[in-house]
């Protein structure tokens, strides 16, 4: 067992002729993932690294079975992607797409929702079971099969504590980058539930930022529901108010979003948090 | 994209929502006819303007042009006035509050009403706030807006107004591609018409290709910080000395606390991205040679990024810019090693792991000192 995505998902990759969309292609499937369809416009029959291109992603589900989408297509059209792979009845679809106008979220992440589909993402580096599949754009070599689940609101600094986790010997069950901006499809108290009832995973890292209240629901959450060890980094101690740092996602305002009040929403919760990135994998020694 | 009050107010009346009359100056001999008396506000991009002097009363065309030559230049928490707004004065009955934005955690757009406007939202008892979602894909239902005038207790001629008024807020909200818009306050005069008093807009910088109108729209950023947003260059000046750069917000985040842990301060937030182009990587190095940093810190932690090509990058824009700035570097990624020697032979200080990097940081920035 794992977290939303195993050898047997099936693949279809939106967006897969451009650059990023063919060069993630050829990383996913050398990590063994089913990769089975591709979609671009216009250009349906072609192949690229071997996978079949579609016109669309319901055709990728009438010949290919494809059942996981993950979207690479610029921003003006990821919502008209997004609300396509729902619509051909694909149930988990991850969007790697930056830069989103959140008016466009708020419409596709409520519709998925009423379709029963799962969203990771936007802006977000993806999912990855290591030892059975990957649909992200993480650097494969970094991650090793293990026990911890790890949630992570951004990309290199979790490549940065995965790595760290790795060198320890604390591999992963899954890992779920969730996401940078605002309004994502899975938050982090979400992810929470998945990793608390999934079997193989025995202990939790949550990889959280400033900005919005993710931290403190889901701090409360586990104090309530979650029977596992979990431990925590946030980023952005040392961000000044009112500026977004990067992700869209990541701005104090006001008083709402700092990272004082997520180290201690976690602290009450029982979570310690790491003062270094790195320190995650001594927290973890210490579970 | 934030929008000075006289802008916003100009999409409002597009949407129908009632303004009162105003004109704009930058100058005072610019002000002919103002609409008498008049308050002359002060044009910045925060709040707090009225507590710190920058909105008066002005009775004559003589008095606008000498409080706006008062306000004028002033500065409010760090932004010079160069604008007033000279609006016709309101006889003031009741101030609500009315406003749009984004509730992240419910993924939907959250309406605020109250009948205490004119001060902090933030500081308003929370059993004086009407609170209700706006599910996106269905839309701003009349029962909701109806249930607002209720929780507020305005009289029907009033409460219809408002009502209108929220209706078409919501229209700007989604339309414009709006993060926040604010009435307040939302003005009730004596004469039992409702305006809005003051009008604060946020558009959502991820949309600006949907609204290229505001692209050029002045925004709070210092040239530099507008010099890379025109190249598309992620770059926030800080109050530090040590201009940071790294690849990826979050970790570019995570360096500057870890360098605050060894004792440094960071100037700088820089996210390179996932670029290891040596001309893309000279160019936000230039930008940030431009901020004057005692020293750089680099850190990139790359699966595919090659060291060797950002390494070149940061060669280049040393040599471009004639700087001698010293650069303490960890980057991890393909050819690792001979991205270390790129950066010996050119004088400057390669490291293994990002606390190792930020320690060397703050003791070159010492050395250096």
């Amino acid at each position: 067992m794992a977290v939303l995505l195993t050898k047997r998902s099936r693949v279809v990759v939106q967006g897969i002729t451009g650059h990023q969309g063919q060069f993630h292609t050829r990383a996913m499937l050398d990590f063994g993932t089913k990769v089975v369809a591709g979609t671009s416009p216009g250009k349906a029959g072609t192949k690229v690294e071997g996978v079949p291109v579609f016109e669309s992603v319901q055709q990728a589900v009438d010949k290919k079975r494809a059942n996981a989408s993950i979207i690479f297509v610029p921003a003006p059209y990821t919502k008209d992607a997004a609300i396509e792979a729902m619509e051909a009845g694909l149930k988990l679809v991850v969007i790697i797409t930056e830069r989103i106008p959140f008016h466009d979220t708020l419409e596709f992440i409520p519709y998925a929702r009423t379709k029963g589909a799962v969203v990771i993402g936007p802006n977000c580096p993806g999912i990855i079971t290591p030892g059975e599949a990957k649909l992200g754009i993480m650097p494969s070599h970094i991650f090793k099969a293990g026990d911890c689940g790890v949630i992570s609101r951004s990309g290199t600094l979790t490549y940065e504590i995965v790595n760290a986790m790795t060198q320890a010997g604390f591999g992963q069950s899954t890992c779920v980058g969730i996401g940078g901006d605002p309004i994502i499809g899975t938050n982090t108290l979400e992810a929470l539930e998945l990793f608390q009832a999934d079997r193989k995973t025995k202990r939790i890292v949550v990889v959280g930022e400033i900005g919005g209240t993710a931290e403190e629901e889901a701090a409360a959450y586990i104090k309530k529901n979650v029977t596992k060890p979990a431990v925590a980094y946030i980023a952005g101690r040392t961000a000044p108010p009112g500026k977004r740092m990067g992700h869209a996602g990541a701005i104090i305002q006001g008083n709402m979003g700092t990272a004082e009040s997520k180290v201690k929403a976690f602290n009450d919760a029982g979570v310690p948090v790491a003062d270094y990135p790195v320190d995650i994998a001594k927290l973890l020694a210490a579970t | 994209m934030k929008f000075l009050e006289y802008k916003a107010k100009a999409i409002f009346a597009k949407y129908g929502i009632p303004i009162p009359r105003g004109v704009v100056a930058a100058r005072p001999e610019e002000i002919h006819d103002p609409p008498l008396p008049c308050m002359v506000k002060a044009q910045v991009l925060v709040g707090g303007r009225g507590k710190a002097g920058g909105i008066k009363p002005a009775n004559s065309s003589a008095e606008a042009r000498s409080v706006a030559s008062e306000i004028l230049g002033m500065d409010i928490k760090g932004y010079t006035v160069k604008m007033v707004y000279l609006e016709e004065r309101l006889d003031i009955e009741k101030e609500l509050y009315l406003g749009f934005t984004i509730d992240r955690s419910a993924r939907e757009p959250l309406l605020i009403a109250s009948a205490m406007g004119g001060m902090e939202i933030e500081t308003v008892p929370h059993d004086q706030l009407f609170m209700q979602h706006v599910p996106t894909l269905i839309g701003l239902q009349p029962y909701v807006l109806r249930s607002l005038t209720n929780k507020l207790g305005l009289a029907d001629h009033v409460g219809d107004q408002v009502e209108d008024i929220a209706r078409k807020a919501y229209e700007l909200f989604r339309k414009e591609d709006a993060e926040l818009v604010e009435i307040n306050p939302l003005v009730v005069t004596k004469g039992g018409r409702v305006v809005a008093g003051d009008a604060k807009l946020v558009v959502d910088d991820n949309a600006e290709y949907r609204h290229l109108e505001y692209a050029k729209l002045d925004q709070d950023r210092t040239p530099l910080e507008e010099e890379a947003h025109e190249k598309g260059i992620t770059f926030i000046q800080l109050d530090g000395d040590i201009g940071v750069i790294a690849n990826g917000a979050g970790l570019t985040m995570a360096t500057l606390d870890v360098l605050n842990l060894k004792g440094g301060k960071g100037g700088t937030f820089l996210d390179l991205g996932g670029t290891d182009d040596p001309d893309k990587v000279a160019q936000a190095f230039e930008l940030l040679i431009k901020a004057k940093p005692s020293v750089i810190l680099l850190n990139i932690f790359g699966g595919i990024t090659k060291a060797d090509t950002v390494a070149l990058g940061v060669k280049k824009a040393l040599e471009v810019m004639h700087a001698d700035v010293p650069v303490v570097a960890r980057i991890k990624g393909v050819n690792e090693d001979a991205a270390k020697q790129i950066l010996r032979d050119i004088g400057m200080h390669p490291a293994e792991t990002m606390e190792e990097a930020a320690e060397l940081a703050v003791q070159v920035k010492k050395g250096a000192a």
